[in-house]
Order: structure tokens, then C-alpha cells, then sequence
């Protein structure tokens, strides 16, 4: 199976991911752009926007078993259009992909899948709410999986509080403006069963929904992102990224334990790399040190396990984190571009 | 001084510009050979891997319906939705040509990105763009040298829209990998049937026999162009130890010496391997057309026609022409290295240090024989043939020169008179000096007789199988049932006979099987030959108890006639086996009534139709008018078996030049061996003269000579070649094919070869010959001053 270059020819010319991530800089031509001040209506903007060129429902979840080992989910699921211009059956412009993830300790479990919109294969409905590709599936109490070596069935709780980033929702990307609309469900509860090659393993926690949507949300001279999900034992929660480029351009949103939100400017939120290790023939910075200092924050972030690389089509590292210093807790940690 | 020194070595070749054309001719004819090969060879592999790829035949699972109709787009959506991951694949006819839709996020290995790859873009795939072999003229598609010949390739929902068959698959292939948890096929597709990936028997196996073939060539060549090399620089340093001796004498060192003539000769293998590269690309450019179709052909395997410089194939050519000078020269130095500063400028006999030798060579060729001897009885697989093939001609090369002069022994006995006597006595002491070249002849005429006896067997064979399989003069293929009926009505009133062809897929013993169901016709009974029948099988056929089966099915499951086996749990007694060349898979033949009760489900939907052959053509023009059947639905007999001929036509073309060139190498080699020898020989050859023999007469004897000894080699050539052919049929072939071919002789033929070889061999040594007839007598005189 050489599926990689199968997506090097696949994102190369749609300016999609793969260029490194720097990809996602291209042009939107013919793509509506995100505007400031958004109106989010639900149910329909936990659906699909097609006239967006990329979209994302991303799912990462700290998880313990009843021995108290630590583990970490992820499930996504990429929306990426080719043109704009749309299409029935076949001919529909949208492809999707599903990244899945379990990390334990001292393993690192990857799988994807590829498939077409409009035959059925994969998308997103509404009403009622469902996310799926193949037999992956993402509803309001389900969350599902499967690769060669492994597979979760997960049962989903409560939901919790919305909590939308940036200017209530418009969340920018770098100086020049680029945006993209982004709202978060970071307080889901989840437990469910992983099936792991040892056997079926029992776990609960919490899990981050991030939705994301956009036709340019780079700027042509970043080349990638760090991006920080925290959830502190005091109940608060940050989310915090710095877009790597000629400068480097910070985002981050502190979360209090009943929602609300404080958007932080550009600078206030500092991801700085203590450590990096190798992983996949590459330098990637599995420790850091991030700072807050309006929240007094001063912490050390550090990979559960630095293996978490994600060896899919377009690889990058995604993976549970453990936080010391000023407040402690767990998160997970996206890398891309490294 | 260095620079003096190179300037007198290199004033050798000003002078003798005639042995400095053979010595760069020797090298690079006998390196275009060798890369014109493995150029044929790479090509061949790379375009054909290519291919399999865009297909995916036979690599992967597949997924279709038990009744043979389309599977429903719906299917396969519930299939992926409940873990399965399989690719669709539509496949239908445009004009003639194969149109394939894929779909590129789900298809597992190469498969689509092989069509992307022409594209460039996975959007504009998607949207439409058709990827297209060379030879397919479609509007607006891209051009792909690695798609099979007459095959395009589309994104599957541009091919259902161009097919008019939307919501319609025709397979699904299944991916190696397969999640964790899955639902049970059974259940949720009960009318889907999993063909499994035939492993061990597919297509890469069958086009590799083809290219071990080629591949026994590209060695033979190799070998013969490591004799070729190894004469020319033999004669290089041969004819200059005076040079030598007289450039020490002045008192260039012999370090510097050495590293001189080792440049020189690098330098010179550099330059003739690049002529040699370059020639080899034109023979590989002028012959790879007709390799691609004969593979085409043959196994269906599609190769394109066109040539890539590959530097794969030019860098072991010159690897070659380089390697082997550096063998060659190493020697030839080492021996400069030990000369005595002031030794004889004139070569010593080389029969003198032979003797040694010969003891050692006869050993090693003994054992080889042995080996081979060993080989041939264990049998086995494709490489247990190839070792077989290595210590057969290895073996038979070394034991050349034994045996040769065993016969000049035994003729010298024979012989009555001085001059007899003395001819065959000089002709023993000569063998050494021109044994790599008469072992370089007898590997290229064994090599061609063994490849032509392949080749024209196989012809045999096939036509005859073809005369007997395609017994109807025109056959049909309808696209439906409905359009079935059609053809049976228009068809019943206008031929002589309508014999539908009842087929489906089982499994008889584990192996996947084409079952077909025989309406009794006496087009069968009589065309139709067995390798293995009891009784008359035709009428325990249609007793319904009976069963033949292919040859590949036979010798895989180990079935013969009188075992039974169950078809959908009915036991069937097998009464024949009959030969099927060029069907990878099993095939196996019950009767229609039983057939019908067996499969009631399985309706027929391809026909064999006879009729007068003069009356095929109107025939299908009237159906493509009357009833809307294309014309690309139905196959003339006659067309497939001028197709057949055609092919193999090419086939011989290919072989036929291999066969010239690999002559011409041998030929060159005798005469650089020849060249050598020449300078050596004015001392054994003076006091012939000087006791009456004139040099006319000297000459005749010395083309006597040659040709005695290539009449010879040729002569045990014959059975070796005939030892590789029954190798290359009975053990490679069965191996790589799964079916043994019969062996023909075509004593015609190899008459044919024997005079072009010799005829290779006298043109080599004419020139020698002449040049010893002109020998000015004072250098023979000379001889006897000069005497120590």
C-alpha cells in the first residue's frame, strides 16, 4: 500500500495538507473565506460547510482504567473540498479522512481511512447528529473506530458548555488576518472500551471536541502549529496555539470551570521547547514549557508517551500530555509540520 | 618520460588501427548485447509491474456476485460501513477499448495512483479526466506509458457515467489489512462471493517464464562477452611484449609500465562500453516492441512498447565492458609483471603451460555435469531449473575443450601421411589458445537451438490447441440476458449451430476453478484431443457422472483420470485431461443437462456460433445492425488465431536476432582468438614451410583448421542445445507455467544454425588466414636466424 504517495499527488495540488502543513496557506479562490463577528446556528453548524474548504471534528480524550494507567484517544475526521464547485454522487468535490489514535504508556496505536462524499461513504448529518466514515462513527453518545490492531467503543455523557474562541468564534491565525471559525465542547464525558492487542481494556475521562472550519486559515510563510489542549485538576482549561512563521503568532483561549471564556492577544499564550526527541527521522519537541502570565500559568508540558507520532498521509504528532509547575494536569499536544 | 612511454604503447594502435577497431568492436558488441537484453528485460518488468498494478489482478482479494450481475453501489457502502475495506472496480468496453473506474481513495496498492500519476491531480481525476494507455485514442485523455495497451482508466464515477451503468460495480477488491472487527460477509452481503488472490499462480508468474527466457539469453550473452573481452585483451598485450620489453630496456620502470597499460585499457573499455550501452539501447529500441506484444499475447500481461533509459541496464553494461576488461587485463598484467626484462619478445606456445590446467577444468566440468545430471531428476521449482540450466552449459563449456581434443587425438590416429599427421597434431597444440572462443560458439549455438526449440514447440502446441478449443468460427458475448435471448433468436435461423457456453466459478479441491457446462456437439468430439482420457469421455460426459479437467488443474490439486471429485457436493469421476495453455486457473467440464441442474441460476451469455468462415464477417456486421450487438462483443476464430500466429511471428523476431547477434559475437571472438594466435604461429609454422609447404597451401589449412574445429563444436552444441531445451520446456516451463509443453524437433532449423555458425567462424578466420598466406618470407626465414 503506498497511500502516501497516493497523497502527496492527492493534496499537492488543492493546497491541502500535505506540503507540510505549510500547504494550508494556498489560496481559497472560488471558497467562501471566514468573516468576523460570526452568528454559529445549531444544529446546522455541527454539520458539514461545504463551501469551506477544510473542515475538521477532533476528538482527543484523556482516559485511566480502573488501575489508574493513563491513556489517550483520538478521533478525527477531515472534511477537505477539492473545488469549490459542488457536485452529486461521485463527482462531489469532497473527500474525506479519518484519523484514529489510542496511546497507552508504552504504545502508540495509528490507523486512517480515506473516502468519497456523496455516495454515503462518509459525512455529516444533523438531525440527528452523526459524523462518520466507513464504520467510524461520531454521534451525540457514540464515538467508534477501528484499524488492523485495534479498535475503542466509547459511550459519550454529557456534553458540557460550547465555548467558542477568539472573537466569539473567529478565531485569527496570523497578523496578516487569516481566520478560521472555532468552537470547542471541552467538558464531554466519556468512557467506554479500547481494544487494545492485549485485550479489551475499560476506561473513563474527559474528552475535548474541537470544531474547526476554513479555506485558508494559514499564512503563506507558517509552516506549522503547536497546539496545547490543558485541563488543570483546579477545573480551568486552556487552549492555546502558536502558528510557526516569520514570527511566530500566539492564540489562546482560558476556559474557567463553568465555560467561560477570556480570548487572549497575540503573545500573551508562550509554548517554548525544552526537549525534542526523534521521532520518524524527524526533531520533534515533546516537552515545553508554556506560559500564561495573566493567569499566573508557568508550566511544564510533557508527552505521555513521545512516540505518539501519526504515520498517516499527512503524519504529524498527536498525543497526551501531562502538565507540572503552577497548575497541574493532563491535555494532549498537536504538532504539525515538524 | 611517462608521457613518451604512453606515446610509443598507444603508436601500436596508429599503426594497427585494424586491431584497435576489433578490440573496441569485441567490447562493445559484446556489451550492447548484454545491456540490449537486460534493457529488453527491464523494460519489459518495469512496465509489466506497472500494469499489474493499475489492475490489481490477481493481487488482492475480490469481492463479486454469485450470479454474475452487477454488485449495487448500495452494497458496497454497507459493506465499508460495516468494516470492510473494499475498493470498487467497473470494467466495461468503449469502442473496443478496455475502460476500467477505480476508485482512488479506497484502492489498495498501486492501483490508482498509477492513473493519477498521469493526471497529476487527484481533482481533476475525480472531475472526469480519462488516463489512457498510448494506443487509445479517447478525447481529452491523458496519455500514460504505464497503463496497459488498450486500456484506459477513469475515476469509477466518470466510467459509469461513460458506461451508462451508474450505481453499478462490477467488483470489489479487498484490502490486505482489515479492521479488527468486521461484520460477517454471509450476512450482510449473502450475494457476494470472495475470490481469493490467486497466490503462486498469477500472472507475474506466467510472463516471468517468458522473461527467464530472455534472462537464460542476457547470461549466455554475458558469458559470451566475457570470452570476447578476454580475447581482445589478450591479443592487445600479445602483440605488444616486443613494445614492452623495449621500453623496459630503456629504462621505463615496470611499476610505471603496469599502470600505463592499465589506464590505457580502462580507458578504452570506458569508450567501447559506451558505444556498447548505446547499441544495446538500439536493439533493445528496435526489438522491444514485439517483446510487449508477444507478453501481450501470450499471457494477456501488457507491457508498453516504448523504451526508458533506465541506468540500471547502463550501468552494468559498462559495469561489463569495464569488469570484464579489469578481469582480463589483471591477468595479462600480472603475467607482464613476471616477464623477465629481457625475455623473448615472441609469445610462447600456449599449449605448454595448458596441461596443468586441463586437469582442474575437466574436474570442475565433471562435477558441474554431475550437478546438472542431479538437478534434472530432483526437478523442482523455477530456480532449482535455472541452476539446472547454469551447470548443464557451464559444465558442457569446460568439457569443450576435453572432448575436442579427445576427437583430434582420435583423428590424429587416424591419420596417414606427414602433412595429415601434422595437421591434426598443430591443430591439438592450438586448442588452447582458441578454446574461450570455440566455448563462446558452442554456448551461442546452444543457446539458440535450445530457445528456437522452445519457441517453435510452443507454436506447435498453441496452434494445434487453438484449432482444437476455438471450434466455433465466431463467438458472442452479450451484455445481458435479455440481449442473450436476442442473439439466440437472430442467430438460431442464420447459423449452422448455436453452442452456448454455460460457465461459472467454483472451487474443486480448494482451487479456484472455471467450470464449464458442454452441450454434446460433435464439434467437440471431434476437435478435441486429451493428454490423459478413459474410454470415450465424451460420452461419459454427457452420461452426467463425468468430469474433465486442465492440465493446470490436474497437476496443482494432483488429480488424474479415475479420481473423483464433488462439484456443489456431487461426486464426478474425472474421465479426461486436457491440455489449456495460456489459462493461468483451473478449468474443469461437466455437461450442460448437469450443469443446469448443478447452477440453475447461471444463464449463458456468451455463444460459440458456427458457420461457413466466408460467412463471419457479413454475419457480425448484419448483428451489429440488426440487433445493436457491437461488434467488439463478438471474436472471430480466424482473427484470434492470425493473432496467435502474429505473436508468435514476433516472438521468432525477437529470438531470430538474438540468435544473429549472439552468433556474431561468437564469430568475433574466434577472431580476435585467431589474431593472437597468428603472431605465435609464424615459428611453429616455418619449418612447414621451409620443408615444402607453401604459404597458400599454410593458409588453406590454417581456414581447414577453423573450420574443423566450429564443425565440431557445432556438432556438440547440437545435444546441448537439445539438453536446454527440454530443460527450459519439461522443468522452467512447468514450474513457471503449471503445464509441460511436448518437444519438436526441427532438425531443418538447426541445420540452419549449424551452417551460420560455421559460416560465423570461416568469415573470423579468412582473414587470419589470408594474412598467413601473405606472410613475406623473410619473416619466416627470419624464424630460423632469430633461433636461440
Amino acid at each position: 500500500m503506498n497511500v502516501k504517495l497516493l497523497f502527496f499527488l492527492f493534496w499537492l495540488p488543492v493546497a491541502g495538507f500535505a506540503q507540510g502543513f505549510a500547504g494550508l496557506g494556498g489560496t481559497a479562490e472560488g471558497f467562501a473565506i471566514p468573516t468576523p463577528n460570526p452568528v454559529f446556528q445549531f444544529p446546522q453548524d455541527a454539520g458539514a460547510h461545504p463551501d469551506y474548504k477544510i473542515e475538521w471534528w477532533y476528538i482527543t480524550a484523556n482516559l485511566k482504567d480502573a488501575q489508574g494507567t493513563d491513556y489517550g484517544l483520538q478521533w478525527t475526521l477531515f472534511r477537505s473540498a477539492l473545488s469549490p464547485k459542488d457536485g452529486s454522487g461521485w463527482s462531489t468535490p469532497q473527500l474525506w479522512m479519518g484519523n484514529a489514535a489510542i496511546t497507552t504508556p508504552d504504545a502508540h496505536f495509528v490507523t486512517e481511512r480515506l473516502g468519497r462524499g456523496g455516495i454515503g461513504q462518509a459525512g455529516v448529518t444533523t438531525a440527528p447528529f452523526a459524523a462518520w466514515i466507513d464504520d467510524w462513527l461520531f454521534t451525540d453518545t457514540q464515538l467508534s473506530a477501528t484499524g488492523p490492531d485495534f479498535g475503542f467503543e466509547m459511550i459519550l455523557g454529557d456534553l458540557g458548555p460550547t465555548v467558542f474562541h477568539g472573537k466569539g468564534g473567529y478565531s485569527v491565525k496570523s497578523s496578516s488576518g487569516q481566520a478560521s471559525y472555532y468552537y470547542s465542547k471541552p467538558f464531554m464525558q466519556i468512557s467506554g472500551t479500547l481494544a487494545l492487542p492485549q485485550g479489551d481494556v475499560a476506561v473513563s475521562g474527559q474528552a475535548w471536541l474541537d470544531r474547526e472550519w476554513s479555506s485558508q486559515p494559514l499564512a503563506s510563510d507558517q509552516t506549522g502549529w503547536d497546539w496545547f489542549s490543558l485541563s488543570f485538576d483546579d477545573g480551568a482549561k486552556l487552549m492555546g496555539f502558536q502558528l510557526r512563521g516569520d514570527d511566530t503568532y500566539t492564540s489562546a483561549s482560558w476556559i474557567g470551570p463553568d465555560g467561560t471564556t477570556t480570548p487572549m492577544e497575540n503573545g500573551d499564550f508562550q509554548a517554548r521547547p525544552l526537549d525534542t526527541v526523534e521521532i520518524a527521522g524527524r526533531q520533534v519537541p515533546t516537552t515545553w514549557q508554556v506560559t500564561l502570565p495573566s493567569k499566573s500559568l508557568d508550566v511544564t508540558v510533557r508527552a505521555m508517551n513521545d512516540a505518539a507520532w501519526m504515520a498517516t498521509s499527512v503524519p504529524y504528532w498527536e498525543g497526551p500530555v501531562k502538565v507540572s509547575g503552577s497548575h497541574q494536569g493532563r491535555g494532549y499536544l498537536e504538532m504539525t509540520g515538524y | 618520460m611517462t608521457q613518451v612511454a604512453f606515446a610509443a604503447l598507444f603508436g601500436h594502435w596508429r599503426r594497427n588501427p585494424m586491431q584497435l577497431f576489433t578490440l573496441l568492436a569485441g567490447l562493445a558488441l559484446a556489451t550492447a548485447l548484454w545491456s540490449g537484453v537486460q534493457a529488453i528485460n527491464a523494460e519489459a518488468r518495469a512496465s509489466y509491474d506497472a500494469a499489474a498494478a493499475t489492475l490489481g489482478e490477481g493481487q488482492f482479494d475480490r469481492l463479486t456476485r454469485r450470479d454474475g450481475q452487477p454488485i449495487r453501489q448500495e452494497t458496497y457502502i454497507l459493506l465499508r460501513r460495516s468494516g470492510w475495506l473494499v475498493s470498487p472496480v467497473i470494467e466495461g468496453r468503449l469502442d473496443g477499448v478496455r475502460i476500467v473506474g477505480v476508485d482512488p481513495l479506497t484502492a489498495p496498492g498501486r492501483l490508482a495512483p498509477t492513473a493519477i500519476a498521469g493526471t497529476g491531480d487527484l481533482g481533476r481525476f475525480i472531475a472526469g479526466q480519462i488516463v489512457a494507455a498510448p494506443d487509445v485514442t479517447i478525447d481529452g485523455a491523458v496519455i500514460d506509458p504505464s497503463i496497459a495497451p488498450q486500456t484506459a482508466i477513469g475515476d469509477i464515477g466518470t466510467v459509469q457515467a461513460l458506461l451508462d451503468r451508474d450505481g453499478e460495480l462490477d467488483a470489489l477488491i479487498v484490502a490486505r489489512d482489515q479492521p479488527i472487527k468486521q461484520a460477517n460477509l454471509t450476512e450482510i452481503a449473502p450475494d457476494l462471493r470472495r475470490r481469493v488472490a490467486q497466490s503462486g499462480s498469477d500472472i507475474g508468474r506466467l510472463t516471468d517464464s517468458f522473461h527467464l527466457n530472455l534472462t537464460a539469453f542476457g547470461l549466455l550473452s554475458f558469458a559470451v562477452g566475457i570470452f570476447i573481452v578476454h580475447g581482445a585483451i589478450g591479443l592487445a598485450f600479445e602483440q605488444r611484449r616486443g613494445t614492452v620489453r623495449t621500453l623496459r630496456a630503456l629504462g621505463v620502470p615496470l611499476r610505471v609500465m603496469i599502470a600505463l597499460m592499465a589506464s590505457e585499457l580502462m580507458g578504452l573499455a570506458v569508450v567501447a562500453g559506451a558505444i556498447g550501452v548505446g547499441l544495446g539501447y538500439l536493439i533493445a529500441g528496435a526489438l522491444l516492441p514485439d517483446v510487449a506484444a508477444t507478453l501481450q499475447g501470450l499471457y494477456g500481461a501488457n507491457v508498453s512498447g516504448t523504451l526508458q533509459l533506465r541506468p540500471i541496464w547502463g550501468l552494468t553494461g559498462m559495469g561489463i565492458a569495464v569488469g570484464g576488461t579489469a578481469v582480463a587485463a589483471g591477468g595479462a598484467l600480472w603475467k607482464l609483471s613476471r616477464m623477465p626484462l629481457l625475455a623473448g619478445a615472441q609469445p610462447r606456445a600456449l599449449a605448454v603451460v595448458a596441461g596443468h590446467g586441463a586437469k582442474i577444468q575437466a574436474l570442475v566440468a565433471i562435477g558441474l555435469l554431475v550437478l546438472a545430471g542431479i538437478l534434472a531428476v530432483a526437478g523442482g521449482g523455477v530456480v532449482t531449473g535455472f541452476a539446472l540450466l547454469g551447470a548443464l552449459l557451464l559444465g558442457s563449456a569446460l568439457a569443450l575443450p576435453l572432448v575436442l581434443s579427445m576427437v583430434l587425438a582420435l583423428a590424429g590416429k587416424q591419420a596417414k601421411g606427414a602433412i595429415s599427421s601434422w595437421f591434426w597434431a598443430d591443430t591439438r597444440q592450438q586448442l588452447p589458445g582458441l578454446s574461450l572462443a570455440l566455448m563462446a560458439l558452442l554456448l551461442a549455438m546452444a543457446a539458440n537451438i535450445g530457445v528456437s526449440t522452445m519457441v517453435s514447440s510452443f507454436r506447435l502446441t498453441f496452434v494445434g490447441f487453438l484449432d482444437q478449443r476455438l471450434t466455433s468460427e465466431l463467438y458472442v458475448t452479450a451484455d445481458d440476458p435479455a440481449q442473450a435471448a436476442q442473439i439466440v433468436t437472430f442467430a438460431s435461423t442464420r447459423v449452422d449451430a448455436v453452442l452456448p457456453i454455460l460457465e461459472t466459478n467454483i472451487a474443486i479441491a480448494d482451487f479456484p476453478t472455471e467450470l464449464l457446462g458442454n452441450r454434446d456437439h460433435p464439434s467437440f468430439r471431434d476437435n478435441w484431443t486429451f493428454l490423459a482420457a478413459a474410454g470415450k469421455p465424451w460420452d461419459r460426459i454427457h452420461q452426467g457422472d463425468a468430469i474433465l479437467i486442465n492440465e493446470q488443474l490436474s497437476r496443482r490439486a494432483g488429480l488424474g483420470v479415475g479420481d473423483t471429485v464433488a462439484v456443489a457436493e456431487v461426486p464426478f469421476e474425472i474421465v479426461g485431461i486436457y491440455g489449456d495453455y495460456g489459462n493461468p486457473t483451473g478449468q474443469a467440464i461437466i455437461s450442460r443437462a448437469q450443469f443446469q441442474t448443478l447452477y440453475p441460476d447461471v444463464i449463458s451469455t456468451r455463444f460459440g456460433l458456427r458457420l461457413p468462415p466466408e460467412n463471419v464477417a457479413r454475419f457480425v456486421t448484419e448483428m451489429e445492425n440488426l440487433i445493436g450487438l457491437p461488434a467488439a462483443n463478438s471474436i472471430n476464430q480466424a482473427g484470434i488465431k492470425a493473432f496467435s500466429l502474429g505473436v508468435f511471428d514476433r516472438t521468432f523476431t525477437v529470438t531470430t536476432a538474438l540468435n544473429v547477434l549472439t552468433l556474431a559475437v561468437a564469430g568475433f571472438a574466434i577472431l580476435m582468438s585467431l589474431l593472437t594466435l597468428t603472431a605465435m604461429r609464424v615459428p611453429q609454422l616455418a619449418p612447414a614451410w621451409a620443408m615444402g609447404l607453401t604459404r597458400r597451401n599454410l593458409g588453406a589449412l590454417e581456414l581447414l583448421r577453423t573450420l574443423l574445429l566450429a564443425s565440431f563444436t557445432a556438432i556438440f552444441a547440437l545435444p546441448l542445445g537439445l539438453a536446454l531445451a527440454w530443460v527450459l520446456l519439461a522443468v522452467v516451463n512447468v514450474a513457471a507455467f503449471g503445464w509441460r509443453l511436448p518437444m519438436y524437433l526441427f532438425p531443418a532449423d538447426y541445420a540452419r544454425l549449424g551452417a551460420f555458425a560455421i559460416l560465423a567462424a570461416s568469415v573470423a578466420a579468412l582473414w587470419p588466414a589470408l594474412r598467413l598466406a601473405r606472410t613475406p618470407p623473410a619473416d619466416l626465414l627470419k624464424v630460423f636466424s632469430n633461433e636461440r
